[in-house]
């Protein structure tokens, strides 16, 4: 951690190379976003020309674009100008010096997902010594991935170390000008992952933003490429269960996924930023980006979300599949409770012929929460015997919450298949009660309930991501009922 | 001695109608109770109030239970203290698994008890000794609770649950209602099981046909929401000759 700061102050202090001036040698820029800014977060991280030329197209093109208004949310407007885009990791003096000076809340959250003690500290942003436990694991999963030929480092080392890769694949499923947020992403993005697996290689680990060494402040406006050459396979794990402490409100990812013939990708995430208070005030408003392009013949790309943090989360995870016979899939679970907003789904995009898609979308809506599942299924002409099957169910817990569907349909091609299920249920009295009767708790049926209802998508998380996330819809839910 | 049940003068509405206008019943411990009675005579109602369902509102009148008061005990504390309801309709929860279901249903009221948790290995063996008995597919276990089964199939995977967790004061809602001759037999063999000198059983029954399987010590008459009869197993009898009808009469005279 201390050695992180240091780097970043060298480079704050270093002339901005690219001819830009400005007087600002803070740690934290300004709110406020122009070219200068842009230069200035390039510079900051000592970036080549061409991603800076990037950043600026995407900013300029940002300007002419307004913000979306389609979703089902409701939020004050955004000030993009009272935002500030990059700030350095807080020095070891701002921080926390032990738990003992963290929320106490925050501490009990932790105790009921079972986070081990040394992970608590770095999740709640306590100084801790640059030597401890996951140091030595990251040093062996870094041996044994390099030893495979995968790349898997954070963004900023991959366009210094492959910037050959970057600029092959960056932008190439989410181009700059996909969307206002997308846009806003691409100029100001801060860091985030990169994944490269060659030809032929099965990825020897479940890869983890978990034990990427600085995972930590790369939150605000992340960035990630995930690229799967030839017969490769790779599975990754994005997120935490528990809250992570942070300042920033708007957060705007990009995730971009590209699989070539025959590759597998699985992006699993588990989202569990600050859904706000029960009023509805503070919270992480998480207008994301993600989507993957199957590229190749029989190549897959597989989807699975845990949604249950943030005030107001815009995402669909998409999937264009483009080589014949290439798979896409989709399984949600989002947990809305108090005041809490989302407006999810996904798209498949079906061009390649016998392509198949599978959606399989959860929504638990609790409190005064609302939430929407927007889903579209496109079959383009040449997408011959192309198939989805779409299943979307939502279940309300008390009165004064709400469920919308909004499934878009287009197909261009009558070889095509496409099944769509839906139910809205309302988590019954009925089976309350035949819980309690048996001694079980109200608590604990509302748990077990809303688990068995999650079933299908929580088998599809890898194991030790499927245990803490039921875990963390109980936290999520507490207090729903009663 | 003390008996296991004492309802005195009940009164219960749903959405503001009467259903149970006084109602007084003894039970004491290992007795077996039907309770008769032409539809909407009060029966399930009484059932339910017992188990603690919300919907239904007491009005007056008092029921003490091992000598604690049962109605101001939540559902989950009466079911921990011993009082089990098989449903008529067992509802389905869909991909709870049913033994997952069972296990944390019995560790809740071990747990009220002062007994330790079982583990797993025990818990199964417990459960496998009890489908036998109930002549249950070991399949049943990681099915969804009640999901996808037949009537039948729901009405021994009550009395599984009941035999299980050993309760102090069975509630049989309708248990035979659905049944063919095998399961019923299959079902009443069951729940003789559970006949022992510390345990009561009550069965709501519309039928005579059930008593013919689990003999009960008492027979009771229930219309318009108060027991107009009572008797022993002959009542029964005279009751299936008979109809409801003459008690009907008896009862508004």
């Amino acid at each position: 951690m201390a050695t992180n700061s240091t780097e970043v102050e060298t480079l704050v202090k270093s002339k901005y190379r690219h001819g830009f001036y400005t007087d600002i040698a803070a740690d934290t820029v300004p709110p406020g976003l122009s070219e200068d800014v842009i230069a200035m977060i390039s510079a900051k991280k000592d970036e080549p020309e061409w991603m800076l030329e990037w950043r600026l197209q995407a900013y300029r093109h940002w300007l002419k674009m307004r913000e979306p208004n389609w979703a089902h949310v409701q939020h004050p407007p955004i000030d993009f100008q009272a935002i500030s885009y990059f700030s350095a990791p807080k020095s070891d003096a701002d921080r926390p010096k032990s738990l003992d000076e963290v929320d106490p809340k925050l501490l009990e959250t932790y105790d009921k997902l079972g986070i081990p003690l040394h992970e608590r500290a770095r999740l709640a942003g306590v100084a801790v010594d640059a030597v401890f436990d996951s140091v030595s694991v990251t040093t062996t999963f870094k041996e044994k991935l390099s030893e495979a030929g995968v790349i898997f480092c954070s963004f900023s080392e991959a366009i210094r170390e492959h910037p050959e890769l970057v600029r092959k694949y960056l932008g190439s499923v989410v181009p700059r000008r996909d969307n206002f947020f997308a846009a806003l992403n691409s100029a100001v993005f801060t860091d985030g992952s990169f994944v490269y697996v060659p030809k032929g290689v099965r990825c020897p680990m479940e890869l983890s933003t978990y034990f990427r060494i600085n995972a930590a402040n790369t939150g605000q406006f992340e960035r990630t490429l995930i690229v799967a050459e030839e017969g490769s396979h790779v599975s990754y794990l994005e997120g935490c269960t528990a809250p992570m402490r942070d300042e920033n409100q708007l957060h705007a990812a990009v995730v971009e996924l590209v699989a070539m013939k025959d590759a597998e990708i699985k992006y699993s995430t588990v989202q569990n930023w600050y859904p706000g208070d029960e009023d509805g005030k503070g919270g992480i408003y998480n207008f994301v980006t993600k989507r993957g392009d199957c590229r190749g013949d029989d190549s897959k790309i597989s989807w699975t979300q845990v949604e249950t943090g943030s005030a107001i989360t815009w995402k669909y995870p998409s999937c264009i599949l483009r080589g014949d016979r290439s798979v896409g899939e989709f399984y949600s679970v989002a947990v809305t409770n108090n005041l809490q907003q989302a407006d999810t789904g996904t798209k498949m995009i079906h061009i390649g012929k016998e392509t198949t898609s599978t959606i399989v979308s959860k929504g638990i809506s609790a409190g005064r929460a609302q939430q929407a599942y927007r889903g579209l299924v496109r079959v383009m002409p040449g997408a011959h015997k192309a198939r989805n099957y779409t299943q979307c169910d939502s279940l309300l817990i008390g009165k004064e919450c709400g469920a919308h569907t909004f499934p878009y349909v287009e197909v261009k091609n009558p070889s095509a298949k496409v099944e769509h299920e839906a139910t809205t249920s309302k988590i019954g009295e009925d089976q309350l009660f035949y819980c309690r009767q048996r001694g079980i708790s109200e608590e604990d049926a509302v748990n077990l309930i809303v688990n068995g209802f999650c079933k299908e998508v929580f088998k599809e998380l890898p194991m030790e991501f499927a245990v803490e996330a039921q875990a963390l819809l109980n936290v999520s839910l507490e207090g729903a009922v009663g | 001695m003390e008996p296991l049940l004492e309802i005195t003068n009940l009164h219960a509405t749903v959405e503001g109608t009467e259903i149970l206008r006084g109602l007084d019943l003894t039970v004491n411990a290992g007795e077996v109770h039907a309770i008769m009675g032409p539809n909407g005579s009060g029966k399930s109602t009484l059932a339910h109030v017992l188990a603690g369902r919300e919907d239904y509102e007491v009005t007056d009148g008092e029921v003490r239970f091992r000598g604690r008061d049962l109605l101001e005990m939540e559902p989950e504390e009466r079911a921990r203290e011993g009082v089990f309801l098989a449903f008529q309709y067992p509802v389905e929860i869909p991909g709870v698994n049913n033994a997952y279901l069972l296990k944390a249903a019995l560790n809740a009221v071990r747990h009220a008890r002062g007994e330790p948790e079982v583990d797993a290995i025990d818990f199964l063996k417990l459960v496998r000794s009890k489908m036998s008995l109930m002549q249950m597919d070991q399949s049943f276990l990681n099915r969804g609770v009640n999901e996808g089964f037949s009537g039948g199939e729901k009405k021994r995977n009550e009395i599984l649950q009941m035999a299980v967790l050993e309760p102090t004061l069975c509630l049989l809602d309708e248990t035979d209602s659905g049944l063919d001759i095998d399961a019923l037999k299959v079902v009443a063999g069951g729940v003789n099981s559970l006949r022992t000198p510390d345990r009561a059983i009550v069965m709501v029954t519309h039928y005579q046909r059930l008593l013919d399987y689990i003999e009960p010590d008492a027979v009771h008459v229930l219309s318009r929401g108060r027991i107009v009869r009572s008797g022993d197993k002959n009542l029964a009898l005279e009751l299936e000759e008979r109809g409801y009808d003459w008690l009907r009469e008896a009862a508004s005279a």
